[in-house]
């Protein structure tokens, strides 16, 4: 059979397969086994967006409680290992995830790029002349790539927001988590950010939550109808909490008015922290 | 009910693999009770009584089976109607004075040879590269030797209703395989048959694919194009596989 096929004039392929990396490495070399990766990870920070929300409804009840969780987070294990180290380690892990879903996400999308070049090209999509009606694919799946450097913005403005203080300056109290994040969504331009910005987030579950089961191949008849609705929950959950801090802000029910430890009246942060501490211990 | 409409078509013209095609138009009167590719067919006699080149369009068949006559059809691969090949496809899916835009399947891996017609070879290579199945030849064994339970066999008739004909590829934003490639592996993957080699074919089936094609983001377009509608759940069937492949010791390949 090969003898007959190999003479005749055969289409190139448009990649040709490198030298194997040693096991498991050489799976990031494969594009089934790189959406493996992404999705792997896409999981991981899924349960990220999912601690981190429902930790910050801990702003709900108040300056003293937000502060004690955000201690809680720096002493977790801290009874045997040095203080913040597991903090240290879930950010390290997070970045790894992060950048790894990036790099996958980028690189598959310029393999299916280089395998579309001869159709028309447009807002990077394979178009057609006679119009393209896209029957199955949503406007979620189609805008992944769109909605994920979002995100990234984002999450770069966030942190330097309200992790290391950029914007905020001297209002700016590290460890006075409520103080930081009223201050900043405090203001009608951050809150309107922040808004789109989840957006885009849940946008980006919708279709990811749902696709990653196919990536890693959990498909049992018995259980898929549920994906979708997985997907659409999950994405709408991360959305209904992550809106009501820019939202409850605006609204005046996260506000400081009744603040016992107030910001202004208190000369360092030192003596902020001290009296959110002794404001817990009173209770 | 028969009536004859007057169809404006707008068809791409390409001499050949390495000249700039364009579009051409043209206008054709047709009885709906005609076929689509009856359709082409007339026009391609008049362009011939006037000395023109005729439209360069594949066919075999003409049933739906053999998966030579794929085209984009205003935009969808096969056309408009669901679960319908090109050829099975007739003029009563369209009214007077429509304009249809008939073009090629694209995909880098599916060059044009001429006008509508792609080489889809690229699969073939994809199937080559599959290998053979240990059965043993000779005269037929008893037809109930090897038992295959009514599931497995009605998932392996599923995925072989594929007919390559390049659509799934053709109508994927990504212009990725995945659907082909999956419905050939769970063919096989699904029968007794097709274990001794099951591992070893998933991995280079999957090489070679990506080697020619893009990489699948679960859009799910192509099994709204495919006119055998091969479902989603192979794809996820051969992901899964794929990672067995990799990560399985051969030698305990009996222990599934
Ligand atoms: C916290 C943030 C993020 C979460 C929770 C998240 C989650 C996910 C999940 C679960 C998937 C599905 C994986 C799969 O299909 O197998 C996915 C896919 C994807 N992500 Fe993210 N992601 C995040 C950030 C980003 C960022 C910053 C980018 C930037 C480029 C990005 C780009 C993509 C792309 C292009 C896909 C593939 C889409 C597809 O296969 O249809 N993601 N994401
Ligand atoms: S999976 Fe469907 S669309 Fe793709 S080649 Fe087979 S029959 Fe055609
Ligand atoms: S001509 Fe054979 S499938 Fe259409």
């Amino acid at each position: 059979m090969t003898q007959t096929t190999t003479e005749r004039y055969r289409v190139k392929p448009i990649r040709q397969s490198r030298r194997e990396w040693p096991f498991p490495l050489n799976l990031y070399q494969t594009a089934v086994g790189r959406k493996w990766v992404m999705a792997l990870t896409g999981i991981g920070l899924l349960g990220f967006v999912l601690i981190h929300m429902i930790g910050n409804l801990h702003v709900y009840e108040g300056p003293a409680k937000m502060h004690e969780y955000a201690e809680s987070l720096r002493n977790l294990g801290s009874g045997i290992l040095p203080r913040s180290l597991i903090l240290w380690l879930l950010r390290l892990g997070l970045m790894v995830m992060f950048a790894l879903h990036l790099h996958s996400a980028i690189t598959l999308k310029e393999m299916s790029r280089k395998s579309s070049l001869n159709a028309s090209f447009q807002g990077g999509e394979k178009k057609y002349e006679g119009g393209r009606e896209y029957i199955a694919a949503n406007y979620a799946s189609r805008t992944m790539r769109w909605t994920g450097p979002i995100i990234a913005l984002f999450l770069f403005y966030h942190l330097a927001d309200l992790t290391w203080g950029w914007w905020l300056g001297d209002d700016f109290v590290p460890g006075d988590p409520y103080h930081n994040l009223y201050s900043s969504l405090s203001r009608i331009p951050v809150a309107i950010f922040y808004v789109v910005a989840n957006m885009a987030l849940a946008w980006h579950i919708f279709h990811g939550a749902w696709s990653m089961f196919q990536s890693l191949g959990i498909n049992n008849p018995k259980y898929n109808h549920l994906r979708k609705g997985f997907a659409a929950s999950f994405a709408g959950l991360i959305l209904l909490g992550n809106l009501s801090f820019p939202i409850m802000t605006q609204a005046n029910l996260i506000d400081e008015d009744e603040r016992l430890c107030q910001v202004n009246d208190l000369a360092s942060n030192d003596e902020i922290l001290a009296c959110l501490t002794k404001q817990l211990e009173d209770h | 009910m028969s009536e004859t409409i007057t169809v404006n078509l707008k068809i791409w013209r390409q001499e050949g693999p390495n000249t700039k095609g364009s579009f051409e138009k043209y206008t054709q009167q047709i009885t709906t009770e005609a076929s689509f590719l009856e359709m082409i067919d007339l026009l391609n006699e008049e362009l011939n009584n006037q000395g023109l080149e005729p439209v360069a369009i594949e066919s075999d068949c003409r049933e739906g089976i053999c998966g030579t006559c794929g085209v984009m059809i205003n935009g969808q691969a096969h056309g408009p109607r669901k679960a319908t090949t090109t050829c099975q496809l007739h003029m009563r899916e369209f009214s007077d004075g429509d304009e249809i835009v008939i073009e090629p399947f694209r995909a880098v891996s599916f060059p044009v040879i001429r006008d509508l017609v792609v080489d889809r070879s690229p699969f073939d290579q994809i199937i080559e590269s599959g290998g053979y199945i240990s059965v043993n030849t000779g005269a037929a064994s008893d037809a109930n030797l090897t038992p295959v339970p009514k599931e497995a066999a009605d998932q392996a008739f599923d995925a072989a209703a594929c007919i390559g004909c390049g659509a799934c590829v053709a109508a994927c934003p990504n212009s990725a395989a995945q659907l082909f490639t999956s419905a050939k592996l769970a063919h096989m993957a699904s029968l007794p048959q097709g274990q001794a080699e099951r591992w070893k074919r998933t991995e280079s089936m999957v090489g070679t694919m990506e080697e020619f094609f893009g990489s699948c983001t679960n859009h799910g377009e192509c099994h709204e194009a495919c006119p055998k509608e091969i479902n989603l759940d192979f794809i996820a069937f051969m992901n899964r596989d794929y990672m067995k492949a990799k990560v399985k010791n051969r030698a305990l390949s009996g222990q599934r």
